[in-house]
């Protein structure tokens, strides 16, 4: 047994959580961010977090990284100079995107249209067509193919792919094509639609094989660099990255498959609240990660997050797997503000981002935001801990007066105005992922991190009715704990379109053993011994003529055991419960999909002293905050200071290096065996 | 009589004053339970209009029936002149037909669903939402025949019922409709969906009540339009003249030989109000393109033209509907008469899009959009495959989006809010079909400094035998360009046979029989042009050639020679000068294209098809 490292590169920070996997004893860091390259930032933290520990970084044997890298490369438009191979007559379908405008009547009037991810120019047709039943209508020819090929390589592609139509019933076509491609173009990275997602739809399979490719290239440096770098620096263990659905990829496995990589980021925040949860008894969850800019949202159900088959990056949606997290533009750096026309308070979805940032940052920054507001109504109080930095409260007061102004109504109304909008818009995003999906809220507790998520966790519970609030331990860096506590994942997904009575069970179990068996490979090919791994079935069923597929999971026991008559029960259970009604259609078996997991890993927390239940030791000072609409008097704690059992009564504010956790009036905070606050009302 | 509105709780609402952080949150609340509905529609449906098309409208309205939330305004005020009936706790109502709802609907496909939300026995809210049925029933698959002579042609038409009283939901009335339809699996789920979305939005509403109080979310969505209210009327006093101005254009034809038919428009202020006056429209078509416009639709189309043009930052609601008056002859083509057809009423309705544009643009053409809301094409095709199975399809496409002040119109996007294509694969896995091809016409898109957008190929090769309908418009009239931009191309229907043979089918038309084999060309108009082509950048010529966005030939409308596929700068430049000199300076905002005489004469030569003949009245609706 020994470490795991987690990291997590944010835009600012690159947090760093380390875990000795015996004691459960963890050290955590903070460093700057070196967006030029990210490894450098990386390299400090990993050298100071080990001296922290007393360990050199070969005692390190998992390094476990979360990274926007992906997102990054995608939402800049840096991605890759990517070839596309389409049928005759297709040409055009990446231009055409299904033909969508956003927006409501005349939204097309203002919608920036984006240029495609491949380019029109480097998209090429050739011969030959396959049938929607798998069936060659036309024939490819060699020829024409090496002829589309070379115009491709005369374009100086960095990657091709290749997307024909109705491939993901039979991808001989494009296999061919592939192999043309490696001869033609030697060492240019080839994806196949088919491989990449065999799974209908030409315009989501095109996007998903060219996006892939698309990062590929970017992603391959700042994998082969980091691994470089920690090599360098002692590093021998093995380096894996979070994908979007929150299990783990080795390193080589993400430079082929990036495109599952583009919710790398946010999964971090969920997979750590797992293990929170796990640790403290909660095993229904609703997260709330507050950053600068946005709020990222998601649902833990029994210690299982919810996934969604499509990532949404920008303007793009990529089929990959992906934690269900909804983002909304409402986070610490949200400007408030009031258009003229209407005289309506706004805040967001503008953000003072990193720079300027809010005005009481004093980094040049002049609109107020959400920040200003908490420090004007004293939760975040003005001297943080460990600070060398003080918030400009003067400041703050100066640029929400403004908005005050314009109201014609007080400062600390106008600041609570501004606290109450934003608590509104992440109440919206969570509705967004609980009471429309069919979830009671008030069966989950709801955990805030991030930076000012355990600001905002009471205020949001009370209009959820989600009990406890929690404020984790090292709410700050839960996206770096989050990287070093999840378990190997990988997984594969196949159309399969049949109506129940046109299948039976011995053809879909076949189907899915068969993709049991390829994934189960994938993961020994990572050195996971086969007894660990644990194989699960996911059926995606619709009632025949539906667009919405209930995805249902199930193991292969008990697959095998109630067979397909099972699985309808539970789709109708499942469709009743989120529509309130079932229909006599026919029911259809849409997608299959395997997913083998590695080891579960039990990494417990480390335990805190048991106290005596009065936080009075850990007590930093009296303050004074506004609540319920007056200045009343509260108290500061240093977070680092309470002891196990300790009950804190609210109004108080808890600090620590990283993160302020608010507790409100009539509102108790205990911590918790394990150093959670779990805030309840008195 | 009106309906008779009936309370157990008639306690007026005490009038509060709302704070400006509440109002933010219940109109974010109410935006959030619309988008709900949108949602669980969605996922629900069955039929590929709505499910996958999107084809369906959500609203939440204010106790008096005001849209607060939405996209086409409030029925609910019209609905309620014209019902003869109690509104209850527990009823929810459905309705198809037009003419119970002066038009709010505006043919029999739309089935609508309206909920009166009742708290503490108090009326609070409306919510509302219509979907677009693929099959009623009615003469034709799909349940839409230009041809129709009269609504009984047109499929199930159902006046406002309550298909649940005192919450006993009343399952006859659902079994007679179903009878009607040849899709009754589709149009039980779409109904369900409708009610469910309905549903969850009321939820929401009771809701937000029991959170605010009943007081103040009344008060809440009182002080949302009058909000509205003021921002509009700022917008009106300062973009809008009192100087008349008119705007006119055509629709194509009838499906029954008669076109075109004039739409006309035309504005001015009148102190804080604007009056739209169709004075000058032809009177209507005996065939069914009539449109049965809604006068507080059209104000709503207004106001999200004028919000969209002038301040997209603006959310639209009823509030503004006393700033408008609006003014349709009777017995024209936007108000025909009991029982005149009314099911393709989709090509004026996109119409009216590019005359709202023309019409608040004309003032302001730094504002001005170009053309190319022309129409919404239909594809019906139907028939038994070799398993002796019935198989039905009906699917909307798009054209080329305008030029636009912000730059290039899209190729090949919808003008409709949130449609989507069905995806090809889709089609030939459950229609004996397979698309050959689906990409956007070189060159279709108007000419400018912003093009338009390219209209679309797409090649349906029907693999059995059966039949097919087109609705589809602007292949006689073009979309017009502004500022110098030049109109967009033409529509156009191309059938071909196994051996190779291309006939011309009309744009508007039921009933054509199809063999296995055949294959159906279906083409689209292009957007027109905004600006000046002669000043568009060469290099973006040359890159669009590359695209196979434009050709060589198409890319000399902008003066530019290209050889080999690069700019010839001198032979450019020299083109260019000689169409300068021979254009003049731009005087004109709009080009239409040819008059509509000149079109007459060259109809066949230029289309393919004969000339429309000039619309005559219809004898029996004369007024």
């Amino acid at each position: 047994m020994g470490y795991r490292l987690g990291v997590d590169v944010g835009g600012t920070f690159t947090d760093l959580l380390l875990f000795n996997d015996n004691t459960g004893a963890f050290w955590r860091h903070k460093t700057p961010s070196t967006p030029a390259d990210s490894s450098v930032g990386i390299l400090n933290g990993v050298t100071a977090i080990c001296e922290k520990a007393g360990i050199t970084p070969a005692d390190v044997e998992f390094f476990l990284h979360g990274t926007t890298v992906a997102t990054n490369a995608v939402l800049e438009g840096k991605g890759a100079k990517v070839g596309l191979i389409v049928t005759e007559g297709y040409r055009q379908i990446m231009q055409i995107a299904r033909s969508f405008v956003p927006g409501g009547l005349a939204g097309w009037i203002v919608w920036p249209k984006p240029e495609p991810l491949a380019k029109l120019e480097d998209t090429f047709e050739i011969k030959g067509r396959m049938t929607a039943h798998g069936e060659e209508l036309r024939p490819i020819d060699d020829a024409d193919i090496r002829a589309a090929l070379e115009k491709l390589k005369a374009r100086g592609v960095e990657a091709v792919t290749v997307s024909l139509m109705n491939a993901y019933l039979n991808g001989a076509h494009e296999k061919r094509v592939g192999e043309l491609a490696a001869e033609i173009l030697p060492g240019v990275p080839v994806s196949l639609s088919h491989e990449v997602l065999p799974e209908m739809q030409e315009y989501e399979r095109t996007l998903t094989t060219v996006a892939n490719a698309s990062v590929r290239p970017i992603v391959g440096r700042y994998v082969r660099n980091l691994r470089e770098k920690l090599r360098g620096g002692g590093f021998a263990g093995s380096l894996s990255l979070l994908r979007s659905d929150g299990g783990l990829m080795s390193s080589e496995k993400s430079e082929e498959h990036p495109v599952s990589l583009l919710m790398s980021g946010p999964a971090g925040g969920v997979t750590g609240a797992l293990w929170v949860g796990a640790n403290s008894g909660i095993r229904n969850i609703l997260t709330l990660d507050v950053g600068g800019t946005s709020t990222d949202v998601a649902l833990i159900e029994n210690l299982d997050p919810r996934r969604v088959r499509t990532t949404e990056v920008g303007h793009l949606a990529v089929r990959a797997s992906s934690l269900d997290v909804k983002t909304v533009g409402a986070g610490g750096g949200s400007i408030a503000y009031v258009p003229e026309l209407t005289k309506a308070l706004r805040v967001g979805p503008q953000s003072a981002g990193a720079v300027p940032g809010p005005v009481a940052y004093g980094k040049g920054g002049t609109l107020p935001t959400v920040t200003d507001a908490n420090v004007v109504l004293g939760y975040l109080p003005e001297a943080l801990l460990g600070g060398t930095f003080k918030l400009d409260r003067e400041g703050a007061k100066k640029a929400v007066q403004t908005i005050a102004d314009t109201l014609g109504i007080d400062l600390y109304a106008a600041a609570r105005g501004i606290i109450d909008i934003v608590n509104e818009n992440m109440f919206g995003a969570l509705r967004m992922i609980s009471v429309q999906q069919g979830y009671d809220p008030r069966d989950f507790a709801l955990m805030g991190f991030g930076g000012a998520g355990p600001l905002h966790v009471n205020a949001v519970a009370r209009l959820m009715g989600s009990w406890p609030a929690v404020s984790p331990v090292s709410p700050g860096v839960l996206c770096a704990l989050g990287d070093a506590t999840t378990r190997m994942r990988t997984e594969t997904a196949r159309s399969f379109s049949r109506r129940f009575d046109e299948t039976d069970e011995a053809e879909v179990l076949a189907v899915l053993d068969a993709m049991a068996k390829q994934t189960r490979e994938e993961l020994r090919a990572e050195g996971i011994k086969d007894e660990d791994i644990t194989s699960l079935f996911e059926i995606d069923v619709r009632y025949e003529g539906q667009a919405f597929e209930v995805p249902l999971s199930i193991d292969p026991e008990t697959l095998h055991r109630d067979g397909l008559a099972g699985v309808t029960k539970r789709f109708d259970d499942e469709h009743h419960r989120l529509f309130t009604f079932n229909m006599k259609s026919a029911h259809e078996l849409v997608n299959l999909r395997a997913v083998a997991l590695g080891p579960v890993l039990d990494l417990p927390a480390a335990e805190l002293p048991q106290g005596n239940g009065d936080p009075s030791a850990a007590k930093i000072r009296d303050h004074e905050l506004w609540m319920d609409g007056k200045m009343v008097p509260a108290v500061i704690y240093d977070r680092s200071k309470l002891k196990a059992g300790d009950l804190i009564q609210g109004p108080a504010i808890v600090i620590e290096m990283d993160s302020t956790t608010l507790i409100e009036a009539a509102c108790d905070g205990l911590v918790d065996r394990v150093g959670n606050i779990l805030i309840n009302p008195r | 009589m009106p309906a008779q509105i009936i309370q157990t709780n008639t306690t007026p609402f005490n009038k509060v004053t709302i704070d400006p952080v509440t109002l933010e949150v219940i109109e974010n609340a109410l935006r959030n339970a619309r988008i709900e509905m949108d949602a669980t529609l969605v996922r629900t449906a069955m039929s590929p209009g709505i499910r996958e098309q999107g084809d369906a409208f959500p609203l939440i309205a204010d106790r008096t029936g005001q849209m607060i939330v939405g996209q086409f305004g409030s029925y609910i005020g019209p609905f309620l002149d014209g019902y003869e009936g109690t509104v209850e706790e527990g009823d929810m109502i459905m309705l198809s037909d037009p003419y119970s709802v002066g038009g709010a609907i505006s043919h029999l496909n739309d089935w609508l669903v309206l909920l009166p939300v009742f708290k503490d026995g108090r009326l609070v809210a409306y919510t509302s939402m219509f979907g677009h049925q693929s099959d009623i029933g009615g003469k034709v698959v799909g349940s839409m025949p230009i041809d129709a002579t009269s609504i009984f042609e047109e499929g199930v038409r159902i006046p406002p019922v309550k298909i649940y009283k005192n919450g006993v939901y009343n399952e006859d009335v659902i079994k007679l409709i179903m009878a009607q339809t040849r899709m009754p699996e589709w149009c039980t789920a779409d109904l369900n969906a409708l009610i469910a979305s309905c549903r969850v939005a009321a939820r929401r509403v009771v809701e937000m009540c029991q959170r605010f109080g009943d007081d103040v979310f009344a008060a809440a969505t009182d002080e949302l339009l009058a909000r509205n209210y003021r921002a509009m009327k700022h917008l009106i006093a300062t973009s809008i003249s009192e100087e008349k101005v008119s705007f006119e254009d055509y629709l194509c034809d009838d499906g029954l030989g008669f076109g075109p038919y004039k739409i006309r428009c035309t504005m001015h202020r009148e102190g804080d109000i604007v009056v739209l006056d169709f004075e000058g429209t032809d009177p209507q078509s005996q065939a069914s393109i009539n449109f049965l416009l809604n006068e507080n639709m059209l104000k709503m189309f207004f106001g999200i033209y004028m919000i969209m043009v002038f301040d997209p930052q603006i959310l639209f609601n009823d509030g503004y509907y006393d700033l408008i008056r609006v003014k349709i002859p009777e017995g024209s083509l936007l108000k025909p008469k009991f029982p005149s057809a009314l099911s393709g009423r989709t090509h004026a309705l996109g119409r009216l899009f590019d005359i709202m544009g023309g019409l608040l643009g004309q003032k302001t053409p730094e504002f001005l959009n170009a053309a190319g809301f022309s129409s919404s094409p239909h594809l019906f095709y139907s028939g038994y495959d070799a398993k002796g199975r019935w198989f039905q399809l009906f699917q909307i496409g798009f054209g080329g989006i305008p030029g636009r002040p912000l730059g290039d119109g899209p190729d090949g996007h919808s003008l409709f809010p949130g449609f989507t294509n069905v995806p090809n694969e889709f089609l030939e896995r459950y229609f004996p079909l397979v698309i050959e091809r689906y990409e956007t016409v070189a060159d279709s898109g108007g000419a400018g400094l912003h093009r338009g957008g390219n209209g679309i190929i797409m090649t349906y090769r029907f693999l059995e035998p059966g039949v097919i309908a087109i609705h589809d418009d602007r292949w006689f009239t073009s979309p017009w360009g502004v500022n110098g931009g030049e109109p967009g191309a033409r529509a156009r229907k191309v059938l071909e046979k196994p051996d190779g043979t291309q006939t011309v089918v009309g744009n508007k038309l039921e009933n054509l029989t199809v063999e296995a084999g055949d294959q159906l060309h279906f083409i689209t108009w292009g957007g027109g042009g905004w600006g000046d082509p002669l000043a568009r950048d060469p290099k973006l010529l040359e890159l669009e050639l590359e695209r196979g966005l434009v050709t060589a030939e198409g890319a000399k409308r902008y003066g530019v020679v290209l050889v080999d596929g690069k700019v010839d700068v001198d032979a450019t430049e020299t083109l260019r000068e000689k169409m300068r000199t021979a254009r003049g300076p731009i005087t004109e905002i709009f080009n239409f294209g040819p008059d509509i005489e000149t079109l007459r004469a060259n109809s066949l030569a230029e289309t393919g098809l004969p000339a429309p003949k000039a619309p005559v009245k219809p004898r029996h609706w004369a007024a």
